[in-house]
Formats: structure tokens, C-alpha cells, sequence
């Protein structure tokens, strides 16, 4: 199917089994023809071996031999849909608590968060847990599922119920737009079909919701930012001094003869050209991969970044952040690390803790500050250079960064800038 | 412009150029790996539009199983001589000659697994840290869990369980000698994204992805091509067919399916009716439910 003007919608789903989060995908993608005969065979054959009835949804998503054997999602597993109205990738994580940097790292570059909650259940742990990841990240757009209405007679008094358990904890966090829907993934009311069952609900089902969140203006569009991946230099016939600075736009608008500055030297200049292998373009916005050519001949190289002369990141060598611990090996004292900041590299150190975070709680712990695997803390970051940073909250690409351990090359942890 | 986004395949565009920027900055030595297949091309093309007016930095590297369709190397040089890129040639005729490999043997024998050593060795032996492959995640369900930049130790295997976590748009490259990268810059299209992109740019592809007559023999459900590779089995006709095929590999195992469609609209239109997955037609997947996995982990593409 053709889809012209159709964007592309990235939503992560984070629960375990028990709460119908693979039925769902499985739905969805069943129920949005997603699936092929040959797909749908081999998981009959399992199903039935597995002694299940029926189709068992759930192990459309099943991925590696370890996971297929445990029946749990060890790793992040991408899953992709379409409908004629939008592009669908799914960042399906594990719920489970030990799971929290792939959790994190599903987060990172979604739109939408789905989070289900077990309506026989109500909210639990876990919910607050996924929520907090989903607030942390700064995930765009909440859907809170309650699934599992066809085990509590399709109630609207515990779905309303639950709504409120909900909206007592989440008011504690930074989320922009929450949304709640009452759903059975396992008979599919609600998911791509509205229910027969719950005439109480107004609201459209989950794939709508889906297909028709506005996700236009959750990309930062007044802060012009572009990091120098790479520069051009083809020194071949009716190019030879061409020198094109390739990079994708974090966020903001470029257009030709805009005022620049190269950060972090600061040197000015107006932008000549914004170029394509399509083309010379009028204007260039986040996403985009372009080249852009500069009126004057300065210095750029990977790592700077250009700007709009009146709208500069601040120029930081020590500054806040949440960090998320993502390795087996916790983090040692005043030790060195690698910071990869947008297409810049250079030497940091945690400076001190300042708390960690229980996610299940949100309380803070001030006393124990050791950093080990998942977990979230406040933290202050040295650098030997300084970065060109905004605030996470106001910019996901240049308010984000990774600590890379040089004795085995990890990514130990991911920071988000305060 | 009144709107501020792109389209699905503008961005998935605009993606695979950053990857492929990524790799051309963090890594020394990065190829290209060239099959021949549709993935492969869009790849090269991909790479084209994110270095222009550059050439194309990496070399194309082609693991030849010997076992090829003549129209996949014809075209393989046609490209090479297009893009004036530099070819590289692994040959699994010759490790199978230095006794780095053996035939397999029995019924369903086929040199796909021998392409992993002929592969690590022309990795190795060419200093390459990075190794750019055209695998999407919706492929496969191990491929499903694999990353943008992909880590192999220095046995050139994949370790599922222990992988870098990746971050926002943050690709984390840093390695140690001997071992190596592999980026899937179009790890987020499907199937009919790829046809999609294919057809709005006119991507040249070769002529077997097109309907064509052709000489085959009916085994296990697909059309398999007559070759001087294949044995006739007990029973089996060969007839002649009108058939395209869906995706290419060795000729030994990769079936066609009957198909008029001799344009890219009809091919684009025919994708979209498909009720098999695209690897549905390769025996090479059907031997166990994890028959991908367990070569990915030895160092296959």
C-alpha cells in the first residue's frame, strides 16, 4: 500500500507477559494484517505443541532461542506495521525491573508510550515503574491500557477506579499528554476495532489513537541545532572547492543566508547553500540529512556544531543530569569515561552523586551512591572540553548523551541534561 | 512549506544516511557487504546520496558462493562500473579449496554456511572494522534484536544477550583491533518500504526481480531454477515458468514464485497482496525454528 504524506509514529510497549503486553502487539499486528500464513503456521505449530488453545499471540514477538525457551523479552525487539494512514514501529521491551536499561533505551526515541495495566490488578508496581521511565525519557505521549476488561465484565466503575489509582501517582511526574483506554487484547475489543462490550467508552479504539496522535510538534522547532557529522571534500571536477558540512538536523529550521555560528570556536557566517543528492533545499528541519556550505571559509570539523548567531546552546564543561547505570559493572568513583554528546567525543568523570531514585517509589535515596546496573540517579558531569549543551526537556538530540567505558568500549550509562 | 515533517520514507531515508555518515566517521577501514540482492543495491544507493558530490568512501565487498545467478554478477559489475566504487571478492570456492571449508553434504546441501568463513577471512584479511550489511529487523526474529552498529569479538561473533544498549541517535563504535562493527543502516524497513523506495527512485535493480521466462523445477512448494548447480531428484520436471523472484541468494536455494509483474508498480502492488513472508521461499531458514540465530552468532550476515 502506498502511504505519501504519512509520517512515521515510534511507540514502545514495556510490560511482561502476565499482562497481555505480546498478546497485544501480536493483535495489533494480526488484526493490521501484519502477519504472514507462513508466520501464522509456524506459531500454530507452536502453539499446539505448547498444548495452548487456539492461536497464542503471544509468540508472534517471541525472538531468541533463550527467550522463546524462558517465554520472557530479554532484549529490546523492533516489530513494524502499516496502515494506509501511518508507519508503525514497535520498540517492544521487557517489564521486569532488571530490564530498566532496555526499557530506557526503547524510551529514548518514541513518540508514545503504551502502558498496560492489568484490570483484574489495578496498578502495581511495574506501572509505576514503566511510567516513571516513560516521564524520565520525556516520552511525548502516554496511552495507558487497561487490559483484560472481558475478565472484570467489562466494568466501568474498576476501569474509572483505576484511572484515579493512575492520576494519584502520575501528577508526581512530567508527562505532557496522558490518555487511558479501556481494552481486551486477548478478544481484541478495543485495539484495532471498537468494543461491543463497553458502550460507556466514547473514546476510539487503540490503533486510532494510534494513527491519529499529533506528533508534529513534539520536535523542537525553535532552536536551530546541527551537528557536523562529517565534512565533504570531493576535490573532483566542478566540485574542487567544495567543502559541505554533512550532518541531520537535531532540531529547528536552516534556511540559505541564515546567520551561523560554528560552536564551539564561535567564528560567524551565513549559510550559502543547503545541499542534497536531490537538489539545493529552501529549507532544512529536524530530521533531515542535508550538507550545508558556508559563505566563508572556516574552520568545522565533527563534533562542532552550527547554530543561528541569536539562539546558542549554552557552552558547558560541568552540568547536571539523570543518568541511567546500564551495566554490569558498577561505576567507579572518579574514574574516567568516554561522553558521547551528538557527534562530539570527549574525556568526563561523574563528579558526585547527588541522589538515586527508587522507581517504584520515587523516593530518593541520599545515602547509598553507588552506581550499579539500572540504576537512576542525579548526578553532576565533568568534561575535559566543553559541550554545547541544551536541556533534555527542551531538546531530546543535544540534551542527551552516553558514557562509554574505555577499558571495554560499553555503553555503561545514558544521561539526560538538567 | 506549511508542514514540518517528513514523510515515512524520507525519514527512514534521512535515518540510514545518518547511519551510514556514523560509520564513515568512527570507523578506519568500513565496506560495504554486496550480495547482488535488492537490500544490498538500495544500500549503495543510500551511500551514494549521503556522500555526494563524494563518491562512495567504502568498497563493495561480495561474497561469492560460486553458486550465483550470472544476471547477479553482470549486474555486480555494471554497479561497480556506475558508482566507480572499488569490488572486493570473497570466493567460497576458494576456502573451500584451501580446505578452510567443506561441502556440506546430503539432500538440501547448500554453501550458505560456508559463506561465515569466507566471509571473516576476507574480513580480516582486508583490515575491515566495519562490515555495512542490508538486513532489516522485520526479516527475521533474531534480526529483529539486532542494533544500528552490531559488535563482533574477535571470532567475528554475535553475543544476543550482550549487546550495547543504543541510545536516542547515539552510535557507539569503539572497538578493539580484531574486532569489528557490522551497521544495518536500513535495520527499520520492511519488505514493502524497500519496494516502496525502489520504485519513487527508480533504483535499477537486476532483471530477475522482474517476471521473466524461465526454467525450473517444482521443489518443496517454490520454483528452484535450473542450473548446472542442480541435481535432479527422483520424480522432479523441469517446465517452464513465468516467474520473478522475491528476494535473491544462491541459486541452489533461492525459489521463485509465478508472477507477471514485469514493472515496479506491479511489483509494488503484488508485495503489498503477499501472504508469505519473504524468506518463506528460502530453505536456508527452514531447517530449525532458530536457524538464523545460530548463524548469526557464528559471524553471518
Amino acid at each position: 500500500m502506498e502511504i505519501k504524506e504519512n509520517q512515521l509514529l515510534r511507540f514502545t510497549t514495556a510490560g511482561s507477559v502476565d499482562d497481555g503486553k505480546s498478546t497485544l502487539i501480536g493483535r495489533l499486528l494480526f488484526d493490521s494484517k501484519a502477519i504472514f500464513e507462513d508466520q501464522l503456521e509456524a506459531v500454530e505449530t507452536t502453539s499446539k505443541r505448547k498444548g495452548h488453545e487456539g492461536v497464542d499471540l503471544a509468540l508472534f514477538t517471541d525472538g531468541l532461542k533463550d527467550e522463546r525457551e524462558q517465554g520472557i523479552t530479554i532484549d529490546v525487539a523492533y516489530r513494524y506495521f502499516t496502515t494506509p494512514k501511518r508507519k508503525f514501529i514497535i520498540a517492544d521491551t521487557p517489564g521486569h525491573i532488571q530490564y530498566t536499561r532496555n526499557m530506557v533505551t526503547g524510551a529514548s526515541t518514541a513518540n508514545a508510550a503504551l502502558i498496560l495495566i492489568d484490570a483484574r490488578h489495578g496498578v502495581i508496581e511495574q506501572t509505576k515503574r514503566h511510567a516513571f521511565i516513560a516521564s524520565l525519557l520525556q516520552i511525548p505521549h502516554l496511552i495507558v491500557c487497561v487490559n483484560k476488561m472481558d475478565l472484570v465484565d467489562f466494568s466501568e466503575k474498576i476501569y474509572n477506579d483505576i484511572i484515579s489509582q493512575f492520576e494519584e501517582f502520575s501528577s508526581k511526574l512530567y508527562i505532557k499528554d496522558i490518555r487511558f483506554l479501556p481494552i481486551s487484547a486477548l478478544l481484541g475489543d478495543n485495539v484495532v476495532n471498537r468494543s461491543k462490550n463497553m458502550d460507556w467508552y466514547q473514546g476510539g479504539p487503540l490503533l486510532d489513537t494510534l494513527e491519529n496522535i499529533h506528533i508534529s510538534s513534539d520536535i523542537n522547532k525553535l532552536d536551530a541545532r546541527f551537528p557536523v557529522q562529517t565534512v565533504l571534500r570531493p576535490q573532483s571536477e566542478g566540485f574542487l572547492d567544495y567543502r559541505g558540512y554533512a550532518g541531520r538536523v537535531s532540531s529547528g529550521i536552516f534556511r540559505p543566508n541564515d546567520e551561523v555560528a560554528v560552536m564551539p570556536s564561535g567564528f560567524t557566517s551565513k549559510i550559502k547553500s543547503i545541499d542534497t543528492f536531490d537538489g539545493e533545499l529552501d529549507e532544512a528541519f529536524a530530521p533531515m540529512s542535508i550538507s550545508i556550505t558556508l559563505e566563508d571559509d572556516i574552520d568545522v570539523s565533527r563534533g562542532d556544531m552550527i547554530v543561528k548567531v541569536n539562539n546558542k546552546p549554552k557552552a558547558e564543561q560541568e552540568f547536571s543530569a539523570m543518568i541511567c547505570w546500564l551495566n554490569n559493572e558498577a561505576a567507579k568513583p572518579r574514574a574516567k569515561y568516554t561522553i558521547m554528546h551528538t557527534s562530539n567525543k570527549q574525556t568526563a568523570m561523574i563528579k558526585s552523586v547527588l541522589y538515586k531514585i527508587d522507581i517504584n517509589t520515587y523516593d530518593r535515596n541520599e545515602e547509598d551512591k553507588g552506581l550499579s546496573m539500572n540504576d537512576i540517579a542525579r548526578v553532576t558531569i565533568r568534561t575535559t572540553r566543553r559541550l554545547m549543551v541544551d536541556q533534555y526537556r527542551d531538546n531530546r538530540n543535544t540534551g542527551s548523551f552516553v558514557l562509554v567505558d574505555d577499558v571495554t568500549n560499553e555503553t555503561v550509562a545514558a544521561g539526560m541534561i538538567l | 512549506m506549511s508542514k514540518y515533517y517528513l514523510n515515512y520514507l524520507d525519514e527512514l531515508e534521512s535515518e540510514a544516511i545518518y547511519i551510514l555518515r556514523e560509520v564513515w566517521a568512527q570507523f578506519e577501514n568500513p565496506v560495504i557487504l554486496f550480495s547482488g540482492g535488492k537490500d544490498s543495491i538500495l544500500v549503495t544507493h543510500l551511500a551514494k546520496k549521503a556522500f555526494y558530490p563524494s563518491k562512495i568512501p567504502f568498497p563493495l565487498m561480495h561474497v561469492d558462493t560460486g553458486h550465483n545467478f550470472p544476471e547477479t554478477i553482470e549486474f555486480r559489475d555494471y554497479l561497480i562500473k556506475k558508482f566507480d566504487a572499488q569490488l572486493i571478492v570473497g570466493s567460497v570456492q576458494e576456502s573451500i579449496d584451501q580446505g578452510r571449508v567443506a561441502e556440506e553434504k546430503g539432500k538440501n546441501a547448500t554453501r550458505n554456511a560456508l559463506q561465515i568463513t569466507t566471509l571473516l577471512d576476507a574480513i580480516e584479511s582486508n583490515k575491515v572494522d566495519c562490515a555495512i550489511g542490508g538486513g532489516r529487523r522485520d526479516e527475521e526474529k533474531a534480526r529483529a534484536k539486532e542494533r544500528f552498529f552490531s559488535h563482533r569479538d574477535d571470532f567475528g561473533q554475535w553475543d544476543p544477550k550482550n549487546q550495547r544498549p543504543e541510545l536516542w541517535n547515539i552510535l557507539n563504535g569503539k572497538h578493539f583491533e580484531g574486532e569489528h562493527f557490522r551497521a544495518f543502516p536500513i535495520s527499520n524497513w520492511t519488505e514493502m518500504d524497500v519496494w516502496n523506495y525502489i520504485k519513487r527512485e527508480n533504483i535499477e535493480i537486476p532483471s530477475l526481480y522482474f517476471a521473466h521466462e524461465r526454467e525450473v523445477v517444482n521443489r518443496n512448494n517454490s520454483w528452484i531454477p535450473v542450473s548446472k548447480y542442480l541435481k535432479l531428484e527422483e520424480g522432479e520436471k523441469i517446465v517452464t515458468k513465468k516467474i520473478r523472484f522475491r528476494t535473491l541468494g544462491d541459486i541452489t536455494i533461492t525459489g521463485g514464485m509465478e508472477s507477471d509483474a514485469d514493472t515496479l508498480e506491479k511489483i509494488a502492488l503484488e508485495v503489498s497482496a503477499m501472504k508469505q513472508t519473504e524468506r518463506g521461499n528460502r530453505t536456508d531458514d527452514k531447517r530449525s525454528e532458530t536457524a538464523m540465530e545460530d548463524r548469526k552468532r557464528q559471524g553471518y550476515f
